[in-house]
């Protein structure tokens, strides 16, 4: 039990208990989408060609293959967003006239297993009239650049601009402008498993179900169903075990379009499983970006205005649902970050290019903008003769709601007392004595530090807000108690890894006084869960959460009145736990078993005052609220190689109520595990032909288990007053400040060398040559 | 990634796994020992062989012998084998150091020396033991026998000098004198990966001059081999960090470095003189 619930009668919330989802995982008793027997396996023809118009496909004889030419009436997948001067770029299932990325999918073999599809895939010749590629967003944005679609002029595919009013005069009574040219390169966000889909046809119905590896299946099915014109109803969408998706798996993939309609077309099933290489190179990219952000401060180091220019390369086409704006808009939202700043310009492109399209990855654009925010703040320290703690000290803000120059409202964070925490925790003073005597070996330490604000469990307003046509936020959950006396909780939400049906188990034990092991939540099928809009966004706990708790309360509220006709007491006397309700002070009790037997079977014992059954629905759609951290990396950096080694990484973190703490530490290790690959070895990489150079896991570089460094955890938990269940979402925190703090370390750790690091990852090469650079100037100087 | 159709012949003699060897060698036959490398290529398909002679069950390839004068080594003696000393001279530690160098466990006990050998990737381990200690190839086939010099022996990357039909069923590496020193690194991204950047040194301390010194380089060029500019910097020399520098120096500006999209160079050089340094420095620790 974490100190916080600690009075407030919560039993099981708090507990670090064991994940139910794990005995089954460990055992490999799980049920992935591969694990599927199929008549028909897929495997897809890629284009070789990163730009070009289709000549013509050369089928072999006697092999099924499909081509766009067959998909008549299929509709391209076309995401909308109703602002920001979005232009509608449709994706066709199967590349049509024209390629725009290596890797596009333009033909489904159609074979008895994966090695004859394969095998029949290598005979499909694809003639493509080659044209040049553009793989650098910047080479896209200048003038005369070939256009990648006809309705995105210049290849601009969105553009937010935003300017307090005011800006000029206050930039212009600035003490000091401290600029940084941020560059984040490409990354994959790498679940264990990648993509996935198994569709089979069933004659007596005419439905198809679709088993794919999604984090959303409900809106997969709303969306294959409009893409395909068929009725919703005849498409049932099961996500079983999915291996981790961290947002690469809440887009819609062509690839499970073509699944459902051969489906159809044959009468039978049909699958398809990715390998890592269609994975590296064509499921979905993320944090290709340039950010030039410029603070000005008054003469005490005060943050007075911010200027920002993103240009976010989206690749060649748009996902669906959260459409190409999701990394420039999330960017430019929520650029100014934890700090009091009331003036900001920005500029947010997302740009056509072409490459593998770009979609939502863990943390969404903030491990780029508080990397860039955050490489700021220690440039500005270092200007201002400061220490990069003091500066935050002085710019942190501290009075709550606070409205930020974008209009978001900061519920209620903890940025200065988790900065403090961590400060102390690391031992600074103790640190900087270390740092100065390694250097007298001719070894250098550097210390950096990252604080940052997560926005987390945000329902439809904010979506809306976007502009977005498809607006996700509330979700549903519909709570029974059977007449075995046992819970079930069937959820929209889809957890992947979360952990979810442990923590709300732990919900709605508290609620309805039940142990967790009576309650099952239930997941992960179309038939069988209230619509819903998936797991991301670090919102499940709280919204999911939310509305298992509304659930919850209800069946609480009749299960008392239950208990005070059957107890013959005051409603107010109720008490439920273990199991059963007693009548306070007294020894006269009744279980939940019988009490829910009697709600099916003796209903006219209650005189009408309760609904029969006992199920009862909450939906939760709740503003969204910020949860706050502050991290700390020590690296040692090898100045013969460039090599980065993380000797310690501290966190210092406020989400709120923590319902399971060994879960909680789990998502924030997770995503400190992926802003390491982040900060300095993951990089997807093409050449200038628009070919990609890291097509395996030896060239795209995840840290393995002995790159990650020892890591310390520090909660404060203060309770949420935007959230039911008190509770903040922490699933991407991990990875949104670990770079920041990563880089700003080595940039500490190169201090006497002048060298400054403003790219990731920082990789030894880049290290080096950043290094070499300075040896070569300074000799020039000297 | 499944690999394209193969036949998979799985000889029980040494003789008849040449025989079918020099049978399937026109029809891109290859020999399959550990398979690390090999059947991660045909997943890719960036490698589709016909036939694939598994040496597996070949009798009598798996050992490990020594005549007080070289150690030989089985085409099919695993990486693992080497995780303790397999011979009590000073080449059974230096084995030892370096095998806990190569990619995974899981790999070690699968993946063969003869293997990596026959395989030729500039970065391997046993291939820059191989040349920086003058090992010889014994290589068979249904033609005959015939031992290669490791200076004759790399041809280049994923290139040797076997042939088609050829295979590798020995290599033989000379034992060090009992006082030899020995030292060892390599710089990779992360840990088990390909080295960037490797180095082994061998020498003997005589008068308290190092004497005979081999300074090898892999994962730098196309193929291991042995620095004689730098061997000529340490040897007659007092060991230390200013023959050590000497010595560093002298191989980063020998080599013709390999290049690829993120490594120029002018950084391979870097990692060169940093590997071999610390190789020597790794010799007296």
């Amino acid at each position: 039990m974490t100190a916080h619930t600690k009075g407030t009668g919560l039993k099981w919330v708090g507990r670090a208990m064991r994940r139910v989802e794990d005995p089954a995982l460990v055992q490999g008793q799980g049920h992935f989408t591969a694990d599927l027997p199929a008549v028909h396996w897929v495997r897809f023809v890629r284009s070789p060609n990163a730009a070009g118009k289709i000549k013509s496909i050369a089928k072999p004889a006697g092999a099924l293959v499909i081509t766009a030419a067959d998909l008549k009436g299929v509709k391209p997948i076309t995401p909308m967003l109703h602002k920001f001067s979005y232009r509608p770029v449709a994706q066709p299932i199967l590349a049509e006239t024209k390629v725009r990325y290596v890797g596009e999918a333009v033909a489904a073999v159609v074979a008895a297993s994966e090695e004859y599809a394969e095998d029949i895939a290598d005979l499909v010749e694809i003639d493509i009239d080659e044209t040049a590629p553009l793989i650098d967003a910047r080479d896209a944005l200048k003038d005369g650049a070939p256009q990648i679609h006809a309705v995105a002029p210049g290849n601009v595919i969105l553009e937010g601009k935003h300017k307090t009013p005011g800006f000029d005069a206050v930039w212009a009574a600035a003490a000091k402008v401290i600029k940084i040219d941020a560059r984040s390169h490409r990354q994959n966000a790498t679940p264990m498993e990648a993509r996935a889909g198994h569709a089979a046809y069933d004659a007596a119905t005419g439905r198809v179900t679709l088993t794919c590896t999604t984090q959303m299946p409900h809106l997969m099915r709303t969306a294959i169903a409009d893409v395909l014109g068929m009725p919703e109803s005849d498409l049932r969408v099961i996500a079983p075990d999915v291996g981790g998706g961290f947002g690469q798996k809440m887009s819609l993939c062509a690839e499970y379009v073509v699944l459902v309609w051969l489906a159809r077309k044959l009468k039978s099933s049909v699958a398809w499983t990715e390998d890592r290489r269609e994975n590296l190179i064509a499921s979905f990219h993320s944090r290709d970006q340039y950010i030039t952000l410029e603070g000005a401060f008054d003469k005490d180091a005060k943050l007075l205005a911010l200027r920002a220019d993103v240009v976010s390369n989206v690749g060649a086409y748009s996902c669906f649902p959260t459409t190409s704006g999701v990394e420039p808009l999330m960017a430019m939202a929520e650029m100014p970050g934890p700090y009091d700043v009331q003036q900001y310009q920005c500029l947010a492109r997302g740009v056509l290019t072409n490459t593998c399209t770009m979609a939502a990855y863990r943390g969404v654009s903030r491990p780029i903008i508080t990397f860039t925010l955050e490489r700021l703040m220690d440039k500005a320290a270092s200007a201002f003769a400061l220490d990069p703690i003091d500066i935050r000290r002085r710019n942190l803000i501290e009075k709550f709601p606070y409205t930020s120059a974008m209009g978001l409202v900061y519920d209620e964070a903890t940025y200065k007392e988790t900065l403090e925490m961590a400060v102390k925790a690391i031992d600074v003073p103790a640190f900087r004595k270390r740092q100065e005597e390694a250097r007298k070996q001719g070894r250098y330490l550097g210390i950096g530090f990252a604080t940052f604000s997560e926005r987390t469990g945000y329902g439809s307003p904010a979506f809306a807000a976007r502009g977005m046509e498809i607006t996700p936020g509330w979700e549903t959950v519909i709570l029974t108690v059977d007449p075995s006396g046992f819970v079930e909780a069937r959820i929209g939400s889809s957890p992947h890894g979360q952990g979810l049906r442990t923590t709300l188990a732990q919900i709605i034990a508290d609620e309805i006084g039940v142990t967790p092991d009576v309650i099952k939540v239930v997941h992960g099928d179309t038939d069988t869960s209230p619509y819903g809009w998936g797991t991301f966004a670090s919102r499940s706990l709280v919204i999911s959460g939310g509305a298992t708790l509304i659930a919850a309360q209800k069946v609480r509220a009749k299960l008392i009145k239950i208990a005070s006709t059957m107890l013959e007491a005051a409603p107010h006397d109720i008490v439920l736990e273990n199991g059963a309700a007693k009548v306070a002070g007294t020894d006269r009790s009744v279980t939940i078993a019988k009490m829910a037997r009697e709600a099916y079977t003796q209903t006219h014992r209650f005189k009408g005052e309760i609904e029969p059954g006992m199920t009862e629905t909450g939906t939760y759609d709740p503003p969204g609220t910020f949860s706050n951290a502050c991290h700390v990396a020590i690296v040692e950096v090898d100045i013969e190689t460039g090599h980065a080694r993380i000797e310690k990484f501290l966190v210092a973190e406020d989400a709120g109520r923590i319902i399971n703490p060994m879960i909680a530490d789990g998502q924030v290790i997770g995503g400190i595990a992926q802003g390491i690959g982040n900060a300095l070895l993951e990089e997807i990489i093409y050449d200038d032909g628009g070919g990609i150079l890291t097509a395996n896991l030896a060239d795209y570089m995840p840290p393995t288990a002995r790159e990650m460094p020892p890591i310390e955890l520090h909660h404060l938990e203060t309770p949420s007053t935007q959230s039911i269940t008190k509770a903040k979402g922490l699933g991407e925190g991990g990875c949104i400040g670990a770079p920041a703090a990563i880089v700003n370390a080595i940039n500490d750790a190169l201090s006497p060398f002048g060298v400054q690091i403003d790219e990731m990852p920082a990789t030894p090469q880049r290290i080096r040559t950043a290094l070499r650079d300075a040896e070569k100037a300074a000799k020039k100087t000297a | 990634m499944k690999p394209a159709p193969f036949i998979r012949h799985v000889p029980k003699t040494l003789d008849e796994a040449l025989k079918i060897l020099s049978e399937v060698a026109g029809q891109d036959g290859r020999v399959l020992a550990g398979g690390q490398s090999l059947v991660p290529i045909m997943a890719f398909r960036l490698a589709k062989p016909a036939h694939l002679v598994d040496i597996n069950e070949v009798e009598g390839l798996d050992r490990i012998t020594s005549d007080g004068k070289t150690l030989s080594i089985g085409a099919c003696v695993r990486h693992a084998a080497f995780h303790k000393p397999v011979v009590d001279n000073p080449l059974g530690a230096l084995l030892t150091f370096v095998a806990r160098h190569i990619a995974h466990y899981p790999i070690r006990t699968r993946g063969t020396f003869c293997g990596s050998l026959a395989h030729a990737d500039p970065s391997a381990e046993w291939c820059l033991v191989a040349a920086t200690l003058d090992a010889t190839m014994v290589a068979q086939s249904t033609r005959g026998e015939r031992s290669i010099a490791a200076a004759d022996y790399f041809q280049g990357i994923m290139s040797t000098a076997l042939a088609e039909d050829e295979l590798l069923t020995q290599v033989r590496l000379p034992l060090l004198a009992p006082d030899a020193k020995f030292g060892f690194n390599e710089f990779s991204r992360r840990a088990g990966d390909f080295a960037m950047s490797a180095a082994l040194v061998t020498y003997t301390v005589q008068g308290g001059k190092i004497a005979g010194a081999h300074i090898g380089v892999g994962g730098a060029e196309p193929s291991p081999r042995r620095m004689a500019d730098a061997e000529a910097a340490l040897n007659g020399q007092a060991p230390g960090d200013k023959a050590f520098r000497a010595a560093a120096e002298a191989a980063a500006s020998a080599i013709d470095p390999l290049e690829d999209h993120q490594t120029t160079g002018e950084y391979r050089r870097d990692l060169v003189r940093a590997v071999v340094r610390r190789a020597l420095e790794n010799s007296v620790s």
